[in-house]
């Protein structure tokens, strides 16, 4: 079976809703828009404290090429426009909407009838992506990335196949898998849209190999397809990571940066994504909800929950039994890539895959003891790094040999961490070294253009 | 015999004509060093701290010959051998030392755990830069001091001390020489390095939030909200700013009356090192605890 050659761990799965049916969450009485919710600039608000808003009507629109406008999730009243604390823990701007009954924009199609694109003979591969942007849909694997950038190859590249990511390698998470149960017909249109969108011939669906049920709906529905390929892979984290699925799937190994995956004629998305970009052409609906999975060892009922963008993370907590009295830690995310939350009135973005909620006895960490010299992150690292010398070159503040030891390809999946037994922080250290190295190479060629 | 004849004779001219050749190649690639760099370089601290702004003492004593030449030792300052080094140097350099006020390193957060509760733990590697990557850290303060002490052990001179009971660095005015190392290793910028004062007295702002009054009071008891009110009482000697919601006191306009301390209704502006007040101010203003929050100032 398939897989990606460099690396790789495999923590334990704890996928304990798998077998939850998608629930929808209750509207939230109070709805706030962050305006980051996705990677670039950020949104800039277009309505006004008092304005009337209805479900999916435009709340921010984009600020730049790379970023993505902000529908309202629910109808109401904008309360305020305000700096709040949202998931990544920092005060930022964002729009908070009072919620008043549940009125949507007439021009949004709820009707459950499935779209073929062979119904919608008028789309092109133009219209496509426009409709793609103008819906503000990014990645919902976590990245976040705006998804018509990537459908926007560069000049002078030319995509050739697209992948779809249905790995769900991050343990705990449900919510792609669910989808897939759940939808598979909406997904395969979606990827037909995305394929349409790059004009490619061929499109690959990734799936680990511990959705069985998936794999073999997935499979049975794409027959329809004759360009849609699922291809089942050996399980490993972190196999959802861009580059290690493109390996794992066409055998490709996109170079260091400023490569990226359509230099190897790739272009990923997630199927959440795919799911999202068919209601947004197909339906006219804006990326105004997501499934979110509810999970955790204590949580009384682990579930995966269709929530409106802007829900408190609390009423979602809520909707699952309660927060557990042993909770130690919260994360939004998986255990591997997630964030710890210093709140619970967060509320969830376009980025919101997961939330986990740790007992304590999970939550800590263990104190860290001096390396072994076992070499174990080297082995574990998927991007062929040395996460040992980065982090010890980040704590030492020597950036240029984190920098000649390439710190800015690590993709911080935390396998370096996880599989360190001497339970040093090695993906914190890194980090901080990524993130200077990365403002270093910015401020080096900033002044030539 | 032959043998050893010939033998010294061969190794004698190699050695000679080696001799000859280091001596032509010493000459006439000999590098001539001005000798009052080695001069003022005795003279300095031989800290290598770089707080000058130059890559080590060599560096520094270079770059002072350099400006010598050029006129005047303007701008050059040892930080850690302060002004009877720059003297010294002068001295060499047959120039005279341009006059510069000692200067002190302070912690502009006065966050301890008392007023500002701590409402989340972290748990991550016991780094300031790593902890300031979580967003806000453990308190409701995005601004404050993190307490991971990366200035502590950034300090060469042993000047800085984490205190256990505030959470805070506490500076030791009698060893800090006000390099800068601790002001750059802080990710948030909150150690300012600041003219010592006469008699090391001096009036300062001790916060770097520069967040909205309402919500810079529920993050913290002793915070800055940005009222304006130590600006109205400073109106004469224009020394306090008020920007981002931050109050700012220019230590070179301060004139020492302490006014703005007892204006402010939140106790964010601290006096160091002054006397203590005399019982007839207590009397005129009752609110006159910031008195005791002297107190740590003085330990420091």
């Amino acid at each position: 079976m398939k897989t990606f050659h460099i690396g790789g761990v495999h923590p334990a799965e704890n996928k304990l809703s798998a077998g939850s049916p998608i629930r929808e969450a209750a509207l939230p009485k109070q709805a706030v828009f962050s305006m980051f919710q996705h990677i670039g600039a950020p949104a800039k608000p277009v309505v006004q404290k008092g304005d009337v808003v209805k479900v999916g009507t435009l709340l921010a629109e984009a600020g730049g090429f790379v970023s993505a406008p902000v529908y309202s999730s629910v109808s109401g009243k904008v309360n305020k426009i305000d700096a709040v604390i949202d998931a990544s823990g920092t005060r930022r701007m964002a729009v908070i909407v009072d919620v008043e009954g549940d009125d949507w924009e007439e021009s949004i199609d709820r009707s459950k009838d499935l779209v073929r694109l062979s119904d919608r003979p008028d789309l092109d591969s133009k219209t496509i992506v426009e409709k793609i942007k103008n819906a503000g849909i990014v990645g919902l694997g976590g990245a976040t990335f705006p998804c018509h950038v990537k459908l926007t190859p560069p000049p002078g590249s030319k995509a050739e196949c697209v992948i779809i990511n249905a790995v769900e390698c991050e343990p705990y998470l449900t919510a792609d898998h669910r989808l897939m149960l759940e939808h598979a017909d909406e997904i395969l249109v979606g990827v037909d849209l995305i394929m349409k969108a790059v004009n490619v011939t061929k499109g690959y669906i990734g799936i680990e190999n511990n959705k069985p049920d998936a794999i073999k709906l997935m499979t049975e529905k794409a027959s329809q397809y004759p360009n849609i390929e699922v291809v089942p892979l050996k399980v490993k984290y972190p196999q959802g990571g861009e580059k290690q699925l493109i390996d794992a799937v066409i055998g490709r190994q996109v170079p260091a940066p400023p490569a990226i995956p359509i230099s190897v004629g790739a272009v990923v998305q997630n199927v959440g994504t795919a799911y999202a970009i068919y209601e947004a052409v197909m339906k006219n609906k804006p990326l105004i909800d997501r499934i979110i999975t509810v999970t955790g060892k204590s949580v009384k009922n682990p579930s995966n929950l269709l929530a409106r963008l802007g829900t408190p993370f609390q009423q979602l907590i809520d909707e699952c039994g309660g927060l557990p009295e042993d909770t130690g830690k919260i994360i939004g995310g998986g255990p591997m890539m997630g964030k710890a939350l210093l709140s619970l009135d967060v509320p969830m973005t376009k980025g919101s895959s997961g939330l986990l909620i740790m007992n304590e006895k999970e939550a800590r960490r263990s104190e860290p003891q001096p390396c072994i010299r076992c070499a174990k992150c080297v082995s574990a690292c998927p991007m062929g790094l040395e996460p040992f010398l980065l982090s010890k070159a980040s704590a030492m503040e020597e950036w240029e040999m984190a920098e000649k030891n390439d710190v800015v390809s690590c993709i911080e999946c935390g396998s370096c961490q996880f599989t360190c037994p001497s339970k040093r922080p090695l993906l914190d250290m890194i980090r901080v070294g990524k993130t200077t190295v990365m403002g270093i190479i910015r401020s080096r060629t900033a002044p030539k253009s | 015999m032959n043998v050893i004849l010939i033998a010294v004779i061969v190794l004698g001219v190699i050695g000679l004509v080696s001799a000859l050749v280091l001596y032509i190649i010493s000459n006439k690639f000999a590098v001539h060093e001005d000798p009052r760099i080695a001069q003022v370089s005795e003279v300095l601290p031989q800290a290598n701290c770089g707080g000058c702004g130059y890559p080590g003492c060599s560096g520094f004593a270079a770059a002072c010959v350099k400006a010598a030449d050029a006129g005047s030792l303007e701008g050059k300052l040892c930080p850690v051998g302060g002004q009877p080094v720059m003297e010294q140097v002068a001295g060499i350099l047959g120039m005279a030392a341009v006059a510069s006020a000692p200067k002190v390193a302070v912690v502009r957060c006065n966050g301890t755990c008392e007023n500002r509760p701590r409402n989340a733990e972290f748990d991550g590697a016991v780094s300031c830069r790593v902890k300031n990557m979580t967003g806000m850290g453990d308190t409701g303060c995005a601004y404050g001091c993190l307490g991971c002490g990366d200035c502590v052990s950034k300090c060469q001179f042993g000047a800085l001390s984490m205190d256990p009971e505030t959470g805070l660095p506490v500076v030791d005015e009698e060893k800090c020489t006000a390099c800068g190392a601790c002001a750059k290793a802080c990710p948030r910028g909150i150690i300012e390095i600041r003219l010592k004062g006469p008699k090391g007295r001096r009036v300062v702002v001790l916060c770097n939030n520069k967040d909205k009054g309402a919500i810079a009071n529920k993050a913290c008891k002793a915070s800055c909200i940005g009222c304006g009110k130590c600006v109205k009482t400073c109106e004469k000697f224009e020394a306090i700013t008020l920007e981002n919601n931050l109050a700012y006191i220019d230590a070179e306009k301060c004139k020492m009356c302490r006014k703005c301390e007892e204006a402010c209704p939140k106790g964010a502006i601290h006096a160091f090192n002054f006397p203590p007040r005399k019982p007839k101010a207590e009397e005129t203003a009752p609110q006159s605890t910031p008195n005791q929050n002297v107190e740590p100032a003085k330990a420091e």
